[in-house]
């Protein structure tokens, strides 16, 4: 297959062209696309956030920026990073784009919804980058009352819309794929033959729909308390601020399982084609997923331990916050037991997995050292918190997205990444992580606190540390940046299948027509069947067209 | 091409698949405003704990004749809204617009209706913020009862206007001769969002309104 | 190993040891997971690694003991991680009766201490070693957190009721305190120093500075400047309940509700008193809210503590 070739057959890509045809496309994959563009956006955003923080956190005293820009600065970081990336990457580039070819279809259920949800993700993006850019809001992430509804200065209103706007495309989304994978299966696509990808991205969309309208709802309470003057949450006029807390992180916990469960869904495939061999324990992965879906929502109080909470109610919660780790730790042992006896080849997207796994396995442990009540008491609200949480999202679900990226890229483009620079931006991304977020568990336990401009001189040098990791994790970042552009015109020309995978997406050329399958497929066997041939375990129909 | 291929779209395997999906997709939908509407009822019935006898006296402000009137003209609007989705079913065009055009008469009823309340509300220094007026004693909590009554049925009658919304949308269509017995999802997905905006004012109603009546 | 800065923070409370013990536990468990894990895909991926592209393994889908033993031991270790954190959380929020009672009254962006024999601090606490104290803590604004790493210990300060936070110190010396909820732009500017003395010393720095009246006293007067003496009399009949012996005991209101009479509700009744009515009386006390500080809320409180059990001094160790 050559340039002239791909050029010539007409696929997603190529169908038709003009910034019309992509804007009011309904295809998936033009709208995975669309999507792609935008969170890369995002991140480089968060992550320019990110960059002055650590360069003001090099030295104790507070030399790079004032206080009050300091705090916009970590909160605008939050806010972006979480809302605009973090929860939409993997769901809404990777899941759009595969959902339906995953399971035979020639497309989501709702094709305009999912439109819709992209322009709905590009408003509330719009105003939150407004009110960034019109002076930035200071409440942290978080929008702890009665500080964001009556006491901060800063466009917090603003910053309230921008992410409740946003909300809508989480629920549109998670609406979309649960219908899809309900009604759209190909013949003989069961539940338990479907990809583990697919039960991952299932039990990410229950939390979508059950979890985002609450917060929804908080933040329209908080907006109505700053512009009215209401007392919901104001002492002052009897309203209780710990009532804040618990609306907040009802949604928010299982916020962090939306943004970690998709990327253990693509481990799985990468563990997968990259053993050669069936996900070990498929059943118990699948269960596990839908499992800490479930859980999580019953946890949230894990985050409220000193807040003047009742001591049962924390008792309660730190009960069950352990109950959810098993899971996580069951499906961790399951990937690795997958490699035993398989063929085990080294390529990009499979060290972005078996990162994944160290990485999450640390994360996932110092969760435990969180949910350990006289622990965190002591470690509530310092680096400790947040070197944790950077595990699982940082070490976690970006390794799990670029692994996917990489993975799907020849897929997605008909091209593949150059090997070598990849495995190498893996190994700095790797290397980068650790030595920024590490020495964190150490100033964490050590007191120094979450959200300080300035500290005490005892913690500098873990900072310096911290940063000198965050500028080999920035290098990490930036290459696929650079080659992975490179490679849309100038890498080698893939196949349908380049990795040998087992999947219907890999049943079909590289890019997809654009309904996805010229016949309707039919499938015999379960995920992963490696040990046959796909055409043992795939047929095609009729022709799929209307 | 029949009047049901026509709307059949291209990328569902059959009419019978994209009817099911439609119908899980508003069920899911209506999933994610139960859990909308139930953040507020949550943190409502947190407060009404604390300061029984407070949201007691500030219910009594509320005007429960216009509440009960605007509870049987919902009721009523599921009645023409049912009665429309029947009208679709059996492919009866005139009936179809006629009950939908009710169903919006009702509508606009129970709206107009609620915005009267609210301008008595207002009369009255009911309204949370600078000009809010209470017995001092019972002022604060009060004054946290009318916040959440008027995000509450403040957020009920932006579902109903968006409501009304469709069921214009609906007529227009209808008018067009889009609807059969073959075809009327969009007729009987409407009448799913209809009804349940319906039940939250049957839920809002007595939490509102009749709280102070039985203490 | 003396790297020039420190690693680990000093021990200096009793609770320090305990939180530190779970602590080692908690390392010695995840570094036993991690090299396992490590291990484990560094030796599987290097030993099955691929040799030839059209290998092909014999599929293995799963081992039903297997799952279940790799479930039940981290359910195992989770659960006694669980009741060993517990128990040293309800140590926590346990304090001794015999505690030396301080107020501290935290503000956007600094730290109020008052002690009982009337000394008061900005930013800085005085505390004897080897004895329990309990900090009666309120925010005049937004929510704040008072947190001691020396002694393991912080606890959530709210605007509009009080939070406790109890330790006993071990060790003399100076350790830093730090707001740890984030609260507007001098968050980070709002830390202080836990000053541990000896007894001796402590006793030297009480009588040092002094103003000379307590807690309790300046409650009193506050008593009387505000009127509150003329509705609540101890003898005879009045409009108000008697406050003699009120604290700690059960109080029935209206309606047969009973509350105990502890820190915030004498607060709250200051300023919200038509929130809970004494059963047998009017709802006539006018709120206080805006006229009385906190500080002045914690002097009342004091007072009232005071026409209680008999003066129960700290006990001298």
């Amino acid at each position: 297959m050559n340039d002239f070739e791909i050029e010539r057959r007409e696929h997603y890509l190529n169908v038709n062209y003009g910034i019309r045809s992509w804007l009011f496309t309904t295809d998936h994959k033009r709208i995975a696309w669309l999507y792609l563009l935008s969170v890369t956006l995002f991140f480089f955003i968060g992550g320019l956030f990110a960059t002055l923080i650590r360069l003001e956190l090099m030295t104790p005293q507070g030399d790079l920026v004032q206080a009050e820009t300091y705090n916009k600065l970590f909160t605008m970081h939050g806010v972006t990073m979480i809302f605009f990336f973090l929860i939409p990457s993997i769901p809404a580039v990777l899941g759009n784009f595969l959902v339906p070819m995953m399971i035979g279809a020639r497309d989501l259920a709702f094709p305009r919804l999912n439109l819709a949800s992209w322009y709905i993700f590009i408003l509330g993006g719009a105003f939150t980058l407004m009110a960034a850019a019109a002076g930035g809001v200071d409440t942290g992430w978080t929008f702890y009352t009665p500080y964001s509804s009556i006491y901060s200065n800063t466009h917090v209103v603003l910053t309230v819309v921008g992410v409740f706007v946003t909300g809508f495309s989480s629920i549109l989304t998670g609406l979309n794929f649960i219908v899809t994978i309900h009604k759209m299966r190909a013949p003989g696509m069961t539940w338990f033959r479907l990809p583990l990808f697919i039960w991952a991205h299932y039990a990410t969309s229950i939390i979508f729909i059950l979890g985002t309208p609450v917060i929804a709802i908080t933040l329209v309470l908080v907006g109505l308390e700053r512009i009215f003057g209401l007392g919901i949450f104001d002492p002052a006029l009897g309203g209780d601020p710990v009532l804040f807390q618990h609306l907040f992180w009802f949604y928010s916990h299982p916020a962090v399982y939306i943004m970690v469960l998709p990327a253990m869904g693509v481990v799985s495939e990468l563990i997968a084609c990259f053993s050669r061999k069936r996900v070990f324990g498929y059943n118990v992965v699948a269960f596990a997923s839908l499992a800490i879906a479930v859980i999580g929502f019953l946890v949230w109080g894990h985050h409220m331990f000193v807040s003047g909470q009742s001591v049962h109610a924390s008792i309660l919660f730190s009960l069950l916050s352990f109950l959810v780790a098993i899971p996580s730790a069951v499906k961790v042992f399951n990937w690795t037991a997958t490699l035993y006896k398989g063929s085990v080849s080294y390529d990009a997207p499979m060290l972005y997995a078996l990162g994944f796994i160290g990485l999450f396995t640390i994360g996932g442990l110092t969760g435990l050292f969180l949910a350990a009540l006289g622990i965190d008491v002591h470690v509530h609200d310092t680096y400790f918190v947040i070197a944790h949480f950077h595990y699982i999202m940082v070490g976690g679900s970006v390794m799990g997205y670029l692994g996917g990226i990489h993975f799907w890229w020849p897929k997605m483009t008909g091209r593949r990444y150059p090997e070598g620079w990849a495995r190498l931006a893996a190994l700095i991304i790797f290397i980068g992580f650790h030595l920024t977020f590490f020495p964190q568990f150490v100033l964490g336990y050590m007191g120094m606190p979450r959200r300080y401009h300035v500290y005490p001189p005892d913690f500098q040098v873990l900072n310096v540390m911290s940063t000198a990791g965050a500028s080999i994790l920035a290098v990490g970042y930036v290459l696929p940046l650079v080659y992975l552009i490179w490679s849309l015109r100038y890498g080698t020309v893939a196949g349908a299948n380049p990795w040998g995978a087992r999947g219907l997406e890999w049943e079909t050329p590289s890019p997809p027509p654009t309904d996805n399958f010229e016949r309707v497929p039919m499938v015999t066997e379960g995920a992963y069947a490696y040990e046959k041939d796909p055409e043992e375990i795939y047929s095609f129909g009729k022709p799929a067209h209307v | 091409m029949s009047k049901v291929e026509a709307f059949r779209q291209h990328h569902f395997d059959g009419v019978e698949q994209q009817h099911e999906a439609s119908w899980l997709g508003m069920w899911v939908f209506l999933a994610t405003e139960v859990m909308f509407f139930g953040g507020m009822f949550a943190a409502y019935f947190v407060y009404r704990h604390w300061y029984l006898l407070a949201f007691g006296s500030a219910s009594n402000r509320l005007d429960i004749w216009l509440g009960a009137i605007n509870t049987a003209v919902l009721i009523c609007s599921s009645f023409t809204m049912a009665l429309a989705v029947h009208s679709a079913e059996t492919s009866r065009r005139k009936p179809l617009i006629r009950f939908l055009m009710l169903t919006i008469i009702l509508g606009l009823v129970f709206l107009g209706i609620k915005f009267y309340e609210y301008h008595t509300k207002f009369e009255e220094y009911l309204v949370p913020g600078s000009s809010f007026r209470f017995e001092a004693a019972l002022a604060a909590p009060a004054e946290i009862f009318f916040s959440f009554y008027f995000a509450m049925t403040g957020m009920h009658a932006v579902h109903m206007i968006i409501g009304i919304g469709l069921l214009t949308a609906l007529i227009v269509r209808a008018r067009r001769g889009h609807f059969s017995a073959l075809y009327h999802t969009p007729v009987e997905l409407t009448g799913l969002y209809w009804h349940f905006v319906d039940i939250v004012w049957i839920f809002l109603f007595p939490l509102l309104y009749l709280l102070g009546r039985h203490l | 190993m003396n790297l020039g800065f420190p690693l680990f923070p000093e021990q200096a409370s009793t609770m320090a040891p305990k939180v530190d013990a779970l602590l080692f536990f908690l390392v010695a468990v995840s570094v036993f997971f991690v090299t396992l894990i490590f291990f484990m895909i560094i030796f599987f991926a290097v030993k099955y690694r691929r040799r030839a592209e059209d290998e092909r393994p014999r599929p293995i889908e799963g081992a039903f003991w297997l799952e279940v033993f790799w479930s039940l031991i981290p359910f195992g270790l989770t659960m006694v991680i669980f009741v060993w954190g517990a128990i040293i959380f309800v140590d926590i929020f346990s304090p001794p009766n015999d505690a030396l009672e301080i107020g501290i009254v935290g503000r956007q962006w600094m730290w109020k201490a008052q002690h009982p024999e009337g000394q008061r601090e900005i930013n800085e606490l005085h505390v004897p070693v080897r004895q329990p104290v309990k900090l009666m803590m309120t925010s005049e604004d937004v929510i704040h957190d008072f947190f001691l790493p020396a002694f393991r210990l912080k606890q959530d300060v709210l605007p509009g009721r009080y939070t406790r936070l109890w330790f006993e110190a071990t060790k003399a010396g100076v350790y830093p305190l730090y707001c740890a909820e984030y609260c507007g732009t001098q968050h980070s500017g709002m830390t202080g120093r836990v000053v541990v003395l000896e007894p001796a010393d402590f006793e030297k720095w009480l009588s040092g500075g002094a103003t000379g009246m307590s807690m309790a006293e300046l409650g009193e007067s506050l008593f009387q400047r505000f009127g509150c003496a003329a509705c609540h009399r101890a003898t005879g009949t009045s409009q108000g309940p008697s406050l003699a012996g009120l604290f700690g005991k059960t109080v029935e209101l209206q309606q047969g509700i009973t509350v105990t009479a502890d820190e915030n509700y004498i607060r709250e009744s200051i300023v919200d008193p038509r929130a809970k009515i004494v059963a047998g009386y009017q709802p006539i006390m006018p709120t206080f809210k805006g006229l009385v500080s906190e500080e002045a809320i914690l002097q009342i409180i004091a007072y009232i503590k005071s026409l209680s059990a008999p003066e129960r001094k700290p006990a001298q160790r």
